[in-house]
């Protein structure tokens, strides 16, 4: 990632014929060779962002920049920009060659010359043999890699992936997941990617922008995103999380669960009503007497790693990430640390 | 049960032979040696040899075939501009123009004939091949429509943008992509337009030329003086033609369909 600014979205907002405002203002600079992820719920505008970008869609307010120029108005074909599209839009009645080539045959390049470069881009995205196949005859993954080289063959600044693993299965994605870093740290270029799963978004980017109803909510590295995520929605888009009203009494101290807890942020207004966030592995699981909540356990669920255990504490249920695991119907006392209790403005929209 | 399936063979048998009989029949005395149209008396092929040297009919045929083919071509051209046009449009708007679309279809073919008639007197265009031409356009458009919109709409709209996005503009986009993705839409269209243009009658009564005769009309006025064998003749070799071709279209959507199944199994044989 380098420091000068590539893309630059300023006031961005995007109203349908029916009024329906889909952006709502929205501000964001996108570095050179950074990977970033829009993330959010489906209808938050991560879409409509990326397609703005692309040229499919024009703001009905707000200019876009790209390397300082105003692009506004300037058609997709005329943008230094490749797009890899949901369901991967592959030309059904060309091969695997043709396919990869169709952008360099556009411009009228060589033969020989978009015959190499083919063949490259074939084989990093692991494809080489499989030129003369037909579409149809390939695997969701193999489309996938079709569609990615497709796009990259044209050497691009900025890649533009909208949500491109969607159709794959777990293990595949996985795969796919680590082979976009990698190509992405190779060839030195921009992606931009959208997703509405989280740990995609964490795995992969540089930074993520978490949308919702056309705003950003938070722009930030996956830690940042993860470990101070700016509102309850964040925290409980990005993995899971105990989400638990509270009153602010003074600085760094909080009630929440019908007791006092010091925590570590300041800033509020006395007695401010607030959400309190705690994330289910930062719970400590106790003795039920020295503990300041205790609750009855509810559910033991083996995940692998940890055991997922859902306690009954006064009516809130609370979800815990454990190595170890519970009887159902025990009693149980449960401890956070100052540092992993998070305090949260409350939302006005929701 | 057996009893259930011959009564269910000898029905089949029954549809069949209504549907097919009359053709048969016509097949046979095109062969026959003698002008009755119910007796049969020896073998010949006096009738093709007839039939081949009647100019009236050669003519005709060729005219026939000429027009079909050029208005064929003309309304695949302006019916797969108009589906795509249509495809564009917003949902309303297209809901109307494909009522307006369909209207000419379902609407009496004496009421086109006759206002076509009426439209080119007052243009003061001269009956001939061009207002045959004109008129044969004219019905054909709706049905190229009704081909080509379906394939527009099963399309990924993804499709043409990734066009764009790698280069085209928007117009190479579509003969780039867009085209090929409806080319069996548009050749359904078009086969269509011209077995439609062969086909007609009513609307070619009123709209031909003293000199300008299709098929239909030769056939129907020499039918109207007395029906020589030589018809017989003529619609046999009609008959075989069109099946030839509907075979060869169904031996080759059948390749296609066995051609999928196959790209299928490979793809679930391995990734």
């Amino acid at each position: 990632m380098k420091e000068n600014i590539l893309i630059s979205l300023k006031d961005i907002a995007v109203e349908f014929e029916d009024g329906h405002r889909v952006l709502k203002g929205i501000n964001l600079d996108i570095h050179d060779e950074e990977f970033v992820t829009f993330l959010g719920p489906s209808g938050c505008g991560k879409t409509t962002t990326l397609r703005i970008i692309g040229g499919f869609a024009e703001p009905t307010e707000g200019d876009i920049f790209f390397d300082g120029k105003k692009i506004n108005g300037v058609p997709p074909h005329k943008r230094n920009i490749n797009t890899v599209f949901q369901r991967y839009a592959l030309f059904p009645h060309l091969n695997v060659f043709d396919n990869v080539a169709f952008g360099l045959s556009v411009k009228k390049m060589d033969k020989k010359l978009i015959a190499r470069k083919v063949k490259e881009m074939l084989e990093l995205v692991n494809l080489s043999g499989f030129e003369n196949r037909n579409i149809n005859q390939l695997s969701g993954g193999q489309q996938q890699r079709v569609a990615i080289a497709r796009a990259l063959v044209n050497e691009p600044k900025v890649l533009l992936l909208d949500e491109p693993l969607g159709a794959l299965d777990l293990k595949l994605r996985k795969d796919m997941q680590t082979e976009l870093m990698r190509i992405q740290k190779s060839l030195k270029i921009t992606f931009i990617y959208v997703t509405h799963d989280q740990e995609e978004a964490l795995t992969m980017s540089d930074r993520v922008v978490v949308m919702k109803d056309g705003q950003i909510l938070q722009i930030g590295t996956p830690q940042d995103i993860y470990n101070e995520p700016v509102n309850a929605f964040v925290a409980d888009f990005i993995g899971e999380s105990n989400i638990i009203d509270g009153v602010m009494y003074e600085d760094y101290e909080v009630e929440f669960a019908g007791q006092a807890f010091k925590c570590v942020d300041k800033g509020f207004a006395p007695n401010e009503r607030v959400d309190v966030v705690i994330r289910p592995e930062d719970i400590i699981v106790g003795d039920y007497e020295t503990s300041p909540i205790s609750g009855v356990v509810e559910s033991v669920v083996f995940k692998g790693v940890h055991y997922e255990i859902t306690v009954d504490a006064h009516g809130y249920k609370w979800l815990i990430h454990s190595t170890l695991s519970q009887e159902v119907g025990a009693l149980i006392g449960m401890n956070v640390k100052p540092f992993d209790i998070h305090i949260m403005k409350k939302m006005e929209v929701r | 049960m057996k009893k259930h399936k011959i009564l269910s063979n000898a029905y089949t048998a029954l549809v069949m032979a209504f549907l097919y009989a009359p053709i048969i029949v016509l097949m046979i005395f095109s062969f026959n040696d003698s002008k009755s149209r119910n007796t049969w008396s020896g073998f010949t092929l006096r009738w093709y040899q007839d039939l081949f040297h009647d100019e009236e009919i050669i003519q005709a045929l060729m005219l026939t075939l000429v027009v079909a083919v050029v208005s064929a071509v003309f309304a695949t051209l302006l019916g797969t501009a108009a589906a795509i046009g249509l495809n564009k449009m917003n949902k309303r708007l297209r809901s109307v123009f494909m009522t307006l679309n369909y209207l000419p279809m379902v609407n009496p073919d004496i009421i086109t004939g006759v206002s076509l008639m009426l439209l080119f007197t007052y243009l003061r265009l001269k009956f001939g091949v061009t207002t045959l031409i004109l008129a044969h356009i004219t019905f054909s458009v709706p049905y190229v429509v009704l081909n080509v919109m379906p394939k527009l709409r099963s399309m990924d709209k993804h499709i043409y943008e990734a066009a764009l996005d790698l280069g085209c503009s928007p117009l190479t986009a579509y003969f780039k992509v867009v085209i090929p993705e409806i080319m069996p839409g548009i050749m359904s269209g078009f086969l269509m337009a011209l077995t439609f243009s062969m086909d007609d009658f009513v609307v070619s009564y009123f709209v031909n030329g003293s000199s300008s005769q299709t098929l239909p009309l030769v056939v129907y006025s020499q039918t109207r003086r007395r029906v020589t064998p030589k018809i017989n003749a003529l619609s046999t070799i009609i008959f075989i033609v069109v099946l030839g071709i509907l075979v060869i279209n169904n031996i080759y959507s059948a390749r296609k369909e066995q051609q999928l199944l196959a790209g299928n199994r490979a793809k679930k044989e391995g990734h």
